[in-house]
């Protein structure tokens, strides 16, 4: 009979009791899934990016389905810093589960205003940093793809918090090291791997692209693979640790980015597929941990072969 | 809201190509009201990553079924569901119909089988009065005796006018409610957009209550991804309103219409 595996991780400062957290836009605020899903079994919840001022997001259709996956145009719309505060944070406190709130922002002064709004709650246990969304036109991506930009973002968050921040990276650089490097060296405590990858799709009958914004970004198991090699290859340079996301849906999925390098994971898509994802993922790991005979689920973070 | 492994207990064509799936669901059968909705998971629709909302035709203490046509990919591969068989179910979902005010009439409009999301509160309203459905042909009016023998006056419609009335469902509500007196009558509808509007505006212009059931593509179901939002007036502009959660029944005087 093999001991009950270890399930903590640690992000920088954050301690989570399993290595399992939701991807931001995917979960809400907090309240919408808590029927459903008992919140104080993840390992953190992640909630959807909230910038400095109140944002009202892109037109509709706002997303389409495609082949083991979407395309989201969502847009970030949001309460803003301060209606999260009051709106959503009351909520929390019923709670124990580490709060991870995403931040973005379209210049560096927003995006070291809202850091500035989410750094005096103590219920905000740690900023993951949207550098990259693939769907807002002014600042968004390119702050994730252009490595100048990228560091003094990194360096403003850094500069106004304490608590642990986690830069999320744009999939589409020609070199994710770079990044993942930059992040570091700016004094991240973690870099999230990845967020949605730039597509599009069009109606052959209309001849338009079947969302409002036009191209969107792709996410679900179509992307696993991309996500798995991006993991693998920013793990090999940086020592902070990597939460990796993109498709997963099973234990299984979630294993392979651990071994890929990953010292957490996101579950994304997967819960509008079916809620219970993150906590059967959360099973599905401990158990093949301990059918494996592996002490701590940290003894298995980048330990691929060849 | 739960989430139920359903079974499937009879899956059957109801009319023509519209089909009638009912569902062994004990956790949410006995919570549904009227105008909510069910978020499906389709058994076996491989690649597909997200679930299918039905608006819930009838439910009880134990089972709900719902009505549905073969419209896409989805709705395609539910044809192969077979009674037993498993179904993962969220529900019930979304914010329904309100009872109807005191003293007015209810009047219940439809297109196609969007009187399936009506039939819940066409069965609750304490008064009944006129159910005008609307369709492209007669093979498209469905439920017509089930309203009848819950006592409403049903009064049909059809584009070619193969059954009823020739012509669109305003058609004939336009006269009925020119012969009403004014503030006495509330709607309840559900069909396609410009159907809606359509209802939505006489509503706003002869000064009665309008409930409208939008339908949007969606995708989480339950609020959180903020896919099927759709313009909802505020005292300054207009906010973005969630069809799943918020909806998807709004008041037609809420609506910014777009199109």
């Amino acid at each position: 009979m093999n001991k009950q595996p270890d399930m903590r991780v640690k992000i920088g400062s954050l301690e989570m009791k399993n290595p399992v957290t939701v991807a931001s836009g995917t979960f809400g605020y907090g309240p919408e899934y808590a029927d459903l899903v008992d919140l104080d079994r993840l390992g953190a919840i992640t909630v959807k990016g909230i910038s400095a001022e109140p944002h009202i997001g892109n037109n509709t259709p706002r997303t389409f389905e495609t082949a083991s996956g979407m395309l989201n145009a969502i847009g970030l719309p949001g309460p803003g810093a301060a209606g999260f505060c009051e709106k959503y944070l009351p909520f929390f406190e019923n709670y124990k589960v580490p709060l991870i709130v995403n931040i973005w922002g379209k210049t560096v002064e927003d995006y070291g205003r809202v850091t500035e709004l989410l750094d005096a709650p103590a219920r905000v246990d740690a900023l993951e940093v949207n550098v990259s969304c693939p769907n807002v036109k002014e600042g968004g991506a390119l702050y994730g793809t252009d490595v100048d930009l990228f560091r003094s973002v990194v360096d403003e968050v850094r500069s106004k918090t304490d608590k642990p921040i986690i830069i999320k990276l744009a999939p589409n650089v020609a070199d994710i090291k770079r990044f993942a490097l930059a992040a570091e060296e700016c004094g991240a405590d973690a870099v999230s791997i990845m967020n949605s990858y730039p597509a599009m799709a069009i109606n052959i009958e209309t001849r338009k692209p079947e969302l409002a914004n036009r191209t969107g970004g792709l996410s679900g198991p179509a992307i696993k693979p991309i996500a798995i090699k991006l993991v693998w290859e920013a793990a090999q340079v940086v020592n902070i640790p990597i939460i990796g996301m993109g498709g997963i849906y099973s234990s299984e999925d979630a294993l392979e980015f651990i071994i890929a390098g990953a010292t957490a994971v996101a579950v994304g898509t997967a819960n509008f597929t079916d809620p219970s994802t993150a906590l059967r993922v959360i099973d599905g790991i401990e158990s093949w941990l301990a059918a494996k005979g592996i002490a701590a689920v940290d003894d298995l973070v980048g330990t691929v072969r060849g | 809201m739960n989430q139920e492994k359903t079974t499937v207990l009879e899956h059957r064509i109801f009319q023509g190509e519209y089909r009638l799936l009912k569902l062994s669901a004990p956790a949410i059968g006995p919570l549904v009201q009227p105008g909510q909705f069910v978020h499906l998971k389709i058994p076996r629709l491989k690649n597909a990553v997200l679930r299918r909302p039905f608006s819930v035709f009838k439910a009880d203490a134990e089972s709900l079924s719902i009505l549905y046509k073969a419209v896409g990919q989805g709705t395609e591969a539910m044809r192969d569901i077979a009674p037993g068989e498993p179904v993962d179910l969220l529900g019930p979902l979304g914010t329904g119909f309100p009872m109807v005010g005191q003293d007015n009439i209810p009047v219940l409009i439809a297109g196609g089988y969007g009187n399936a999301a009506l039939y819940l509160q066409a069965a609750a309203l304490p008064v009944k009065g006129v159910a005008f459905f609307g369709g492209r042909t007669a093979a498209d009016i469905l439920c017509v005796e089930e309203f009848e023998a819950l006592g409403w006056d049903v009064r049909v419609t059809t584009d070619d006018g193969s059954l009823g009335t020739q012509g669109l469902v305003t058609d004939a509500l336009d006269p009925w409610l020119a012969e009403q007196g004014a503030g006495a009558v509330e709607l309840f509808a559900c069909g396609p957009n410009a159907m809606l509007k359509a209802v939505g505006d006489r509503a706003i212009e002869k000064g009665l209550t309008a409930w409208l059931s939008m339908d949007r593509n969606m995708a989480c179901g339950v609020g959180a991804c903020l896919t099927c939002v759709i313009k909802r007036k505020t005292e300054t502009g207009w906010e973005w309103a969630r069809c799943c959660k918020d909806g998807p029944v709004f008041n037609a005087e809420e609506i910014l219409w777009d199109e």
